[in-house]
């Protein structure tokens, strides 16, 4: 059943509008997003530099931000939802 | 109105000014650009100076073709002497920024007034925040006062002065057992499926033009000039960064003269992610889990905190944090020396103001100005048990036998 991503708005001029995209046979973050990056032209320089998340860009997984597990190499099981959300809300 | 488009703070692409606040594509976020060519300084001041005693004075510095008619004022709260408090930390001069004497008692008015003004412009029917509380009561009552639906997100655990002082104005309070960062979460994704106007996400980079005239009319109050140094309290680090923002715009347009001051944030130890990256010298916060009784500064997770930290470096200041207990002394140190009883994030400010004069940072000649966002009555709870009552018969003997000479901490 692998991974279900939620797609903000704001990517999904990306993503052919897509909210939601499944991502099969990822163990981390990381490969998820790598799975995305395969199947969505642009999307990777929206929110990737060098390797790793741009600074606004929050990946949740069930809820948790990555930050508080272990960022790109946080494991994943099919199964779980991963939230890519914009980080310049709130306050 | 000199505003021209809204544009991304890290790679600088513009769009139309819609309700619209992140850029689509490095994700940065938006904010309202202005051209201030041709503008005088003398008639923006006389302009300022004929205005109306609310922040519709300083219209020209804000997103709007007209000054909007708004059913509630906010703005050009009191800038008062502390000459007691000053003497007490044995620096110069102190003047406290009281923002709680705004309508729903803190600087969240200025704000939201903004922002609803600007989605009634976009024809929005319903408003809607995520809310450590301030904000929560400002957008129940400004929603109230325009006759707009409302939908405020506050966490669960929220202090219950803050919750009453919301759902009086028949707002529609949903409660979200989490904390401020979940509920911020959950509006961000909310957001992107309804067509309301969350006031601090899609319309956030209006909101947070309020806040900049914070920063107007301190320098307006001060005889049009920059104070040597500003201590505020840092959230999500939007005023703080805003109140510099408008000090530097009427820099540009000569209003005032001189640098911007030092600035100095405030935060709960508790909750401290900008205090940290400023320490350790990072350019990204790392999230927190809050736990503070500063409820109002508990974001874990701070939208503007790395702005925050770079001006608190490139103004010579910096972020300190402070205990729990340091934010209650701090709240009574305002109170016994100024008359003003602040909420806890005022205890924070007041608190880090202490902390930098023992400190030995603040110089003999510097003109210090503390900003206090909210009003004490929202948090009583956190004073209780900090003096002592003394009750008595009513009779001359009770009283004499039971009351000492000298009653309270006056120094």
């Amino acid at each position: 059943m692998g991974v279900t991503v939620k797609i903000p708005t704001q990517l999904r001029s990306v993503t052919s509008g897509e909210s939601e995209a499944v991502v099969d046979e990822a163990t981390t973050v990381g490969e998820v997003l790598d799975g995305l990056y395969d199947r969505f032209d642009g999307l990777k320089e929206r929110i990737a530099e060098d390797g790793d998340l741009r600074r606004f860009v929050n990946v949740y997984v069930q809820g948790e931000d990555i930050r508080f597990l272990d960022g790109l190499e946080t494991a994943v099981e099919d199964g779980d939802e991963v939230t890519i959300l914009p980080a310049v809300a709130g306050g | 109105m000199p505003a021209t488009a809204l544009q991304c703070k890290e790679c600088h692409a513009e769009y139309p000014l819609e309700a619209r606040y992140v850029c689509e594509n490095c994700f940065g976020p938006l904010e309202v650009a202005y051209d201030f060519t041709g503008l005088n300084a003398d008639e923006l001041r006389r302009r300022i100076q004929a205005g109306p005693l609310d922040i519709w004075r300083y219209a020209d510095f804000l997103p709007f073709e007209q000054p909007p008619k708004t059913a509630l004022a906010a703005g050009m709260t009191p800038l008062v002497k502390a000459d007691r408090l000053a003497k007490k930390l044995g620096i110069g001069e102190v003047w406290v920024k009281n923002d709680a004497a705004n309508p729903t008692h803190s600087f969240k008015d200025r704000v939201v007034t903004v922002a609803i003004a600007k989605a009634q412009e976009l024809g929005y029917g319903v408003v809607a925040c995520a809310s450590t509380g301030n904000l929560a009561n400002a957008v129940a009552a400004h929603a109230a006062a325009a006759g707009l639906d409302s939908y405020v997100f506050i966490p669960s655990d929220l202090e219950e002065q803050k919750v009453l002082a919301t759902g009086v104005y028949g707002t529609k309070l949903v409660a979200v057992r989490g904390n401020y960062d979940d509920v911020n979460r959950l509006c961000t994704q909310i957001s992107g499926d309804r067509d309301w106007a969350f006031v601090n996400v899609n319309m956030r980079p209006y909101y947070s033009q309020g806040s900049k005239t914070l920063g107007f009319e301190i320098c307006e109050q001060l005889g049009w000039t920059i104070p040597d140094r500003i201590v505020a309290p840092i959230a999500s680090g939007s005023l703080f960064t805003k109140i510099a923002r408008g000090i530097d715009e009427w820099r540009q347009v000569g209003l005032v003269e001189g640098e911007l001051p030092t600035m100095n944030g405030s935060q709960a130890l508790g909750c401290s992610p900008v205090a940290e990256a400023f320490e350790q010298g990072w350019d990204a916060c790392k999230p927190q889990k809050p736990d503070t009784i500063a409820k109002s500064l508990a974001i874990g997770n701070p939208a503007d905190g790395p702005y925050a930290v770079e001006l608190a470096r490139n103004t010579g200041g910096g972020v300190d944090s402070v205990t729990d207990e340091e934010i209650v002394e701090g709240i009574r140190l305002l109170a016994e020396t100024t008359g003003i009883f602040t909420e806890t994030a005022g205890g924070v400010t007041t608190a880090v103001l202490r902390k930098l004069a023992e400190r030995g940072d603040i110089g003999a000649d510097e003109r210090v100005v503390v900003v206090i966002t909210g009003e004490g009555l929202k948090t009583l709870d956190v004073v209780r048990g900090t003096f002592e009552t003394h009750e008595i018969e009513p009779s001359l003997a009770s009283f004499e036998s039971t009351v000492p000479e000298h009653v309270g901490a006056a120094a």
